[in-house]
């Protein structure tokens, strides 16, 4: 489903933040990317969702090179991606509810399917009761499970969640990585950055390691070795 | 969809306005000041208008014919000016009417009208007040004279004197003064728009730029420029419609203290004029503030939805 060909990454002359990575994660995987702060991960995420442009190789979503994509088909292929942050980067203006349909009303679905979809997402990341707040109401776990909510209520193929448990206690954390398996198991594609050890012991699935901006190791079910 | 699409957008757009609070409240003051300003040289205009009509008004020249001058020429001269396109208005006062007004004029002291008294004949000369359209003219008005074959009586000439000549000093500065002023109240008017329409855009710029995570994560999202612009716009319009609500306001206290403190200097009841004139100013206000509301908001977000 993701293809990256021999990438490398240069922000600056002699900034590389990620080198020759190639890699390939399949339809309904859940991949956890793991490495120090720095080690090349969100520019990664940022390349697949074309927020960065490669400065050598390529990456593909299926079979359409990614960077060569502009205006309305870059706005398709994001359409197919659903995104989790760790700083939540919800709309404050907007409450719960609004948050996750305007994510529907983004990709003009119509109103039915809005009031059929929202409250089924709102129950499954338990915010029901909290439809009505704004997100600087909530707390950091709610606010995270908010930001799932709003990444798959568009049932996209691709979920990428950067360092979704980086602002989370440990309760909470745990609570966000099971709302990610199950969303995995409903056939999602995940794809998790992490360096938070007892996220990738709690996943148990394919671990991919960073190490200053080159894969390092690739573990069918990995163990967090840093 | 088009319509459930603005629906959402206009709903969005008046949340983001109504749930911003101090950035509303900001904009609204920015936009408030501007069509303030637009206003107040609205009424600086007028009131400069007036006052420049009113001096123009006083201006005007006589021509005083020599006492004993042929009427009948004097009136086909009256005649033939009143088809020159400079003249706005002309009067003829006969010698008779000059004497009376006179001896109106000084009723009170004896001794001249004994004086007049004592003459046999009237010692005074008809006369031609002219108003020209314009100061500047008065110039080419008084030439006229000085080549028209119909001041001649024989060999003399019937006109005594212009008194022009006399003014001529006064009515050039007048005329620059007025040319001038109007000049200086244009170029004010245009800088002070200028200015304030600066400060609004740089406002809305820069709340859009306190909005730039969120219009990013829309745009990851998914959502089309014009979805995440239109909301932007929208707060535009409902920025500019309060915000000139508020100047209408304002200014009915505004012109009524005009009204009763300046009338007698600027020459213009402000009050009046505001009320006379209100509807047009009334859509002038909202159109500039819609105007001014819209555009800024879309060039400002323009360069975060190119990227």
């Amino acid at each position: 489903m993701i293809y990256f060909n021999n990438v490398t990454k240069k922000y600056s002359e002699g900034n590389t933040s990620l080198e020759e990575v190639s890699l390939s994660i399949v339809q309904g995987e859940f991949v956890a990317i793991v490495g120090h702060s720095g080690a090349g991960k969100t520019t990664l995420t940022k390349l697949i969702l074309a927020e960065e442009k490669p400065s050598i190789g390529t990456v593909f979503f299926e079979s359409t090179d990614i960077h060569k994509l502009s205006g309305k088909n870059l706005m398709k292929l994001r359409r197919k991606i659903g995104i989790v942050f760790q700083d939540f980067r919800l709309l404050s203006n907007k409450t719960v509810y609004e948050n996750i349909a305007f994510a529907m009303e983004a990709i003009e679905k119509d109103e039915k399917e809005i009031k059929k979809d929202v409250p089924r997402v709102l129950e499954l990341v338990d915010l029901t009761a909290k439809a009505n707040l704004f997100p600087h109401q909530l707390s950091g776990g709610e606010k995270q499970r908010l930001a799932i909510a709003r990444a798959i209520i568009t049932q996209p193929d691709l979920i990428i969640a950067d360092e979704p448990t980086g602002n989370l206690d440990p309760i909470n954390t745990s609570e966000v990585v099971n709302l990610l398996k199950k969303i995995n198991d409903l056939g999602t594609t995940v794809i998790l950055t992490t360096h938070n050890r007892s996220v990738v012991e709690q996943v148990k699935k394919r671990v991919i390691t960073l190490e200053n901006g080159r894969v390092v190791r690739d573990d069918k079910e990995g163990k967090y070795m840093l | 969809m088009f319509l459930t699409k603005l629906k959402r957008i206009i709903i969005s757009g008046s949340h983001n306005f109504s749930r911003s609070g101090f950035t509303s409240v900001a904009s609204i003051v920015i936009m408030t000041i501007t069509l303030f300003v637009i206003t107040s040289l609205i009424f600086i205009q007028a009131g400069l208008n007036q006052s420049l009509n009113d001096i123009k008004e006083k201006v005007d020249v006589t021509v005083y014919f020599v006492s004993g001058a042929d009427e009948s020429s004097i009136l086909d001269l009256e005649d033939s000016l009143k088809n020159l396109p400079e003249i706005k208005d002309i009067t003829y006062t006969s010698a008779e009417q000059a004497l009376n007004d006179f001896r109106e004029k000084h009723s009170s002291d004896y001794l001249t009208l004994q004086a007049l008294d004592e003459l046999d004949d009237n010692p005074l000369g008809a006369s031609l007040n002219i108003r020209a359209q314009d100061p500047s003219q008065y110039e080419s008005i008084s030439k006229y004279f000085e080549s028209d074959s119909f001041i001649t009586q024989g060999d003399l000439t019937i006109i005594d004197k212009i008194d022009y000549h006399q003014n001529k000093v006064i009515i050039d500065r007048l005329t620059s003064i007025i040319n001038g002023a109007k000049k200086l109240g244009f170029a004010l008017s245009f800088i002070l728009v200028l200015i304030s329409l600066i400060i609004t855009y740089s406002t809305i710029r820069l709340i859009i730029y306190m909005s730039k995570d969120e219009i990013n994560v829309m745009k990851l999202v998914g959502a089309g420029s014009d979805y995440i612009r239109g909301p932007f716009i929208v707060s535009g319009v409902i920025v500019g419609v309060v915000a000139s609500i508020i100047t209408i306001l304002i200014f009915i206290p505004v012109s009524i203290w005009l009204g009763n403190q300046m009338t007698d200097f600027i020459g213009i009841n402000l009050y009046t004029y505001y009320k006379s004139n209100f509807f047009q100013l009334f859509i002038i206000m909202i159109g500039s503030g819609i105007t001014i509301g819209v555009i800024s908001s879309y060039f400002a977000i323009h360069r975060y939805l190119r990227k």
